[in-house]
């Protein structure tokens, strides 16, 4: 057998030296367990896809009547479902992704308490399926597109770039509390609330060219503000052009959140089994 | 044959007990809420919080044993000895605090069995999904999957969620799977004790398989009737340090006579509701709870009852060091009549030559109604004695676990 005469030595701290090669080594079950959860979300197919787009879409239209109509808010010139939209889809897979990540752990407390593997792999397979659910919804905006004869120039190219910084942040922020939610139960909690919070102060309802000046910095605290501008540049390439001081804030931020999110993660993580 | 497969050198692992950790074992999780308030407690009290006084705990503690290729190791001890944190570090679930495991070859354990098994999922979805999670490649599990498929005797449900099978089907897939993972040593829990007979026998027959092709089991359980069945060492774990390694017969007998040696008499006070058992003693031919093959033995036992009993019946076993019953005896209110008035009698049965060979033994006794009716009361593995063999000639030296009595006979010669 191929595997025979592989020794292995188990010894405190040891796990920590072979930490990113386990990782390779179970590359495997990360595929399977991204593949398992993407299998029982679409297993209903009618309601898994049309969740997918039905979510987005309705608060499109309250978000656009609201703001755009009501509110009059502008728009730059762009169609405000638009705006809505391209701020809507990176939003939502934040906000997923962000609490499925924090989930996860819990999720899937049979396998941690029962199997090795380096948990890594848990928070990370659940962001590839609401990475799905975004391709998904991604077909609401060619649809839009194509309604408003709106078509992206060569910017669009820059799209997945926008999309790291976002799977930055929802990994990230999703590592921290995916660890203390091992450790603290009642921190689910905290979680929604940070999301609904969330949704107000990133411009998924406005643009971010209506936030005063002296407020901007602030502002660009919230890494999902570079992302959003991001995809609207992107998108929709108003001439304005993208914030490349919030942008960089947000690439800091995201950058910071990953770091200490991992090592956090990596801390806390042989815990895991004794605490779950 | 005797290179080894696990080497465990020294190994420790400490648990931090907090008070709210301690306390937090109800709900089974630590609320930030209560770590809030507990810091602010302390912080208003100026007292040192309850939070940060710890108690060390070791689990495991000093452990060292060396498991062979191919060898059969059986791990027992009572609970919280340290079994299932020894089988958590090996399957690397936990890491150890100080001390070192070398492993040789692929770890599998039968205490994964159905784990990750997704109800929404089919069966044949599941078989990849759990192979995976065993940690088999995608290519291990295509080349072997018809095979898992007619073990588990699934063929017509593969399409099928899992959900939608009987638990039989579940159990037979999730076994199904474990058990084509060819793992050159293989840790079975004491999943045996769950399941139906049936699995339960296809667990042993693997087990027996597995090392039939000289390789490695790890079994632990509590049931000393299978690990003497089916382990040749063992090892015996107390307060997460080893208290015996050997071979199993030998071990278990230090086992059970370190869990019931002080107790050499079962007393108990009478019971005012219900007839009860208020004593047992056996009196052995040499003292200490020595009996000597071949001599006689004497068993006192005490029933009492507040009021009169039609019928009692009294019988006991004398329990070998495997958890076989040797010897069984008894007596009826037909034969000897008892307790027809309430109060306390005393039967006294005497065996005028204890045949049974050298090895640990208890005795399990039974205070009854005839058979089919109530039981008022089963004691096990009270007063333990050894039986030795003591100024009984013989050329060779006497082995331990050679059989299980000894008979008398006339040996005669004869031309032929």
């Amino acid at each position: 057998m191929s595997s025979s005469g592989r020794k292995l030595v188990i010894e405190a701290g040891r796990a920590d030296l072979r930490y990113w090669r386990d990782l390779w080594q179970f590359r495997e079950l990360f595929y399977f367990l991204a593949w398992r959860d993407i299998l029982v979300r679409y297993k209903q197919t009618s309601i898994g896809i049309a969740w997918a787009l039905i979510r987005p879409l309705l608060t499109m239209v309250v978000f656009s009547f609201v703001f755009g109509r009501l509110a009059k808010m502008p728009a730059g010139g762009v169609p405000y479902p638009l705006l809505v939209f391209s701020a809507m889809l990176p939003w939502q897979f934040f906000a997923s992704a962000l609490s499925e990540c924090s989930n996860s752990l819990i999720g899937n407390a049979n396998l941690i308490s029962k199997i090795y593997f380096p948990r890594l792999i848990v928070p990370a397979s659940t962001i590839i399926v609401t990475l799905v659910d975004f391709l998904i919804s991604a077909s609401i905006l060619v649809g839009l597109c194509f309604w408003y004869r709106y078509f992206p120039g060569w910017r669009v190219l820059a799209l997945p770039l926008w999309m790291i910084l976002a799977f930055g942040a929802a990994m990230g922020a999703g590592l921290w509390f995916s660890a203390l939610n091992v450790k603290y139960r009642d921190f689910r909690y905290v979680v929604p609330f940070l999301v609904q919070f969330g949704l107000y102060v990133s411009p998924v309802g406005f643009s971010s060219e209506i936030v005063p000046e002296k407020y901007r910095l602030l502002y660009a605290l919230n890494p999902m503000v570079g992302v959003i501008d991001g995809f609207r540049w992107a998108i929709l390439g108003r001439p304005g052009g993208v914030d490349w001081i919030t942008a960089g804030i947000s690439l800091l931020i995201v950058a910071a959140l990953v770091f200490s999110g991992v090592t956090y993660f990596r801390k806390v993580e042989r815990l895991f089994a004794d605490v779950i | 044959m005797s290179t080894p497969a696990i080497e465990i050198e020294n190994l420790g692992k400490r648990y931090m007990l907090t008070a709210a950790r301690q306390r937090s074992r109800q709900h089974h999780y630590v609320a930030l809420r209560d770590v809030i308030t507990e810091r602010l407690k302390s912080l208003v009290s100026r007292k040192k919080s309850e939070t940060s006084r710890k108690e060390e705990f070791w689990a495991l503690d000093g452990v060292s044993f060396t498991v062979n290729q191919g060898d059969r190791i059986g791990i027992i001890g009572r609970n919280g000895a340290g079994k299932s944190t020894l089988l958590k570090i090996l399957s690397r679930i936990t890491e150890p605090t100080r001390g070192r495991i070398t492993i040789t070859g692929r770890v599998a354990s039968l205490l994964e069995v159905g784990t990750g098994f997704h109800p929404e999922l089919t069966g044949r979805e599941n078989i990849y999904l759990n192979g995976a999670i065993l940690g088999m490649t995608h290519e291990e599990i295509r080349r072997r999957f018809d095979e898992i498929v007619a073990f588990a005797e699934v063929e017509k449900f593969l399409e099928t969620p899992v959900k939608r099978y009987s638990s039989g089907m579940y159990v037979r897939l999730a076994f199904a799977v474990a058990a084509h993972l060819e793992p050159e040593i293989l840790i079975v829990d004491e999943v045996l004790a769950v399941g139906d007979a049936e699995f339960q026998k296809k667990c042993l027959g693997k087990m027996e398989q597995v090392s039939k092709e000289g390789r490695t089991v790890l079994f632990v359980s509590h049931d000393m009737q299978s690990i003497s069945l089916l382990t040749s060492r063992a090892v015996f774990l107390d307060r997460g340090k080893v208290e015996a390694v050997g071979p199993t017969s030998e071990v278990i007998s230090a086992y059970l006579s370190h869990g019931a040696g002080a107790v050499a008499e079962y007393t108990a006070p009478p019971d005012p509701d219900r007839p009860c058992i208020t004593a047992v003693r056996a009196i052995t031919s040499e003292p200490g709870q020595f009996q000597i093959c071949g001599k006689p033995i004497r068993f006192e036992f005490e029933i009492a009852t507040p009021r009169p009993l039609r019928g009692a019946s009294f019988s006991f076993n004398i329990v070998g060091a495997d958890q076989r019953r040797q010897v069984h005896l008894w007596t009826f209110d037909s034969e000897h009549p008892m307790l027809r008035e309430a109060g306390r009698v005393r039967l006294v049965c005497e065996i005028p030559n204890l045949r049974l060979y050298m090895g640990g033994y208890t005795v399990t006794c039974y205070f009854s109604e005839p058979p089919g009716g109530e039981i008022f009361e089963h004691l096990e593995g009270v007063c333990p004695f050894e039986v030795a063999m003591f100024g009984q000639y013989r050329e060779f030296p006497w082995q331990p676990g050679t059989c299980a009595y000894l008979e008398d006979c006339n040996w005669n010669v004869v031309p032929v």
